[in-house]
């Protein structure tokens, strides 16, 4: 048994911090491009032409059902092959916001089809174009609907983004797990890594309940 | 153009880490269910310290990334004098984690039973136990397949990590043909593609399974 050294923490304060910074730069960036991915793919997805339709399911069931370490390495050590270059942090928030993507889409999909069906007819007579439809009526409704999920989605992105540190990402996981090998703290650095994440995921969840309270207010029907 | 014609010869090699993925996903499957029924009975359960107890395991599991938990598993347990091998404790660590996911999702599928149920199946006199395996569980299961189903899937997906302890599992296993034959596109695609084909087979069993178990429960 081992003592619990802290001082190994206070000295790499620094370091950790830019680490958690990155973790939240690389969350955030992911989330945001995830979102605006997953709206097209979910526009996609209620196509009615079957050659838009049927590509993107295909996207949406490969991205779901590969892990998304496979296709971090496809991306980021297989892209020269195919001509595609990217440094650590830009192949980690592309593959990620890839990776969220399918899974917003999804939820887009299930908000859009929350929507009551009359509403769009009442709109349609009423001369709105499908963009305005699109835009004023579904989006910000859809948008309300699905927070939780929205917030779950988000969650788990940025539990994912331990696994860019495989690809030397230098994210809260890499810098800690470096600390660990170097000075053999193990249990404090894990420890410390495993807390950071628990306080990322129970702020966003927070955030969440906190965004729905608002945003359902505007809700009532 | 890319070139596959390194492929053919390292078929059986990837074929051993398919072994090992399905070992590892089934092993875990396995715990999780069983865990996952624990941790749902204790959170559900009238006893506070135990409940409480639910509560935080299901937060911290479901609150740490896998990745994460089974560098825990790998650097820590030694230090506290726990030597197992590597395949065991990665193995216990995702089955441990899909035992939290679970235990919500059968959470979810306890809840929604009728209460009238059990308490006529008090009143006719059985334990407790009864109820519990003989008329909640098999309903409940019934209920949560495509939850548990999803989460399967996930789980497989989720075994491609345990290459980062060194276990050569498919994800491991692609890592090296790819590091060997300088063909990293190559051997990550046919990795994903299996995947794809794995996760696609499970996706269509469960399918099966929910159509024909819904022909004979009637909830």
């Amino acid at each position: 048994m081992m003592a619990f050294d802290v001082k190994v923490i206070i000295d790499h304060l620094p370091q950790i911090l830019d680490g958690f910074v990155t973790t939240v730069w690389c969350t955030v960036w992911a989330c945001a491009l995830g979102m605006v991915l997953g709206l097209i793919v979910a526009c996609g997805l209620m196509s009615k032409a079957r050659i838009f339709r049927y590509p993107i399911r295909f996207y949406v069931e490969v991205i779901r059902s590969t892990p998304f370490l496979i296709q971090l390495f496809l991306l980021y050590y297989g892209g020269p092959s195919i001509g595609i270059y990217l440094d650590p942090i830009q192949a980690g928030i592309i593959g990620l916001a890839i990776y969220g993507s399918a899974y917003y889409a999804e939820l887009f999909r299930a908000g859009f089809n929350a929507i009551p069906e009359g509403q769009l007819e009442v709109a349609n007579i009423m001369g709105f174009s499908t963009t305005n439809i699109l835009w004023r009526i579904q989006i910000p409704q859809m948008m309300v609907l699905i927070v939780p999920g929205l917030v779950n989605t988000t969650i788990i992105l940025g539990k994912e983004t331990a696994v860019l540190s495989i690809v030397t990402v230098p994210e809260l996981t890499f810098v800690l797990t470096g600390i660990g090998s170097q000075t053999y703290a193990y249990a404090e650095t894990l420890t410390v890594l495993a807390l950071a994440y628990l306080i990322l995921a129970e702020s966003t969840s927070r955030l969440g309940s906190w965004a729905e309270k608002r945003l359902s207010k505007y809700m009532e029907r | 153009m890319l070139d596959f014609s390194t492929l053919p010869a390292a078929l059986p090699i990837l074929w051993s880490g398919v072994k090992m993925t399905l070992f590892l996903s089934t092993m875990a499957v396995v715990l999780g269910l069983i865990v996952g029924t624990l941790m749902c009975s204790a959170r559900l359960s009238k006893n506070y310290p135990l409940q409480l107890f639910a509560r935080f395991y299901i937060t911290l599991f479901r609150g740490v990334p896998l990745l994460v938990q089974l560098m825990i598993s790998y650097y820590c347990l030694p230090l506290i004098g726990i030597n197992i091998p590597a395949l065991v404790a990665a193995t216990g660590c995702i089955g441990l984690c899909a035992g939290a996911y679970m235990a919500e999702i059968l959470r979810g599928g306890f809840q929604s039973l009728p209460p009238g149920q059990k308490e006529s199946a008090l009143m006719v006199g059985l334990s407790n136990s009864h109820i519990l395996f003989f008329i909640e569980l098999p309903q409940v299961i019934k209920l949560t397949i495509p939850g548990l189903i999803n989460e399967t899937i996930l789980l497989v997906k989720a075994s491609s990590l345990i290459s980062v302890v060194g276990i050569a599992e498919l994800t491991r296993t692609a890592q090296n043909l790819a590091a060997s034959n300088f063909q990293p596109f190559q051997f990550y695609l046919t990795a994903a593609a299996i995947y794809f084909v794995l996760n696609s087979a499970i996706s269509v069993f469960g399918f099966w399974l929910e159509k024909r178990s819904n022909n004979r429960v009637i909830v």
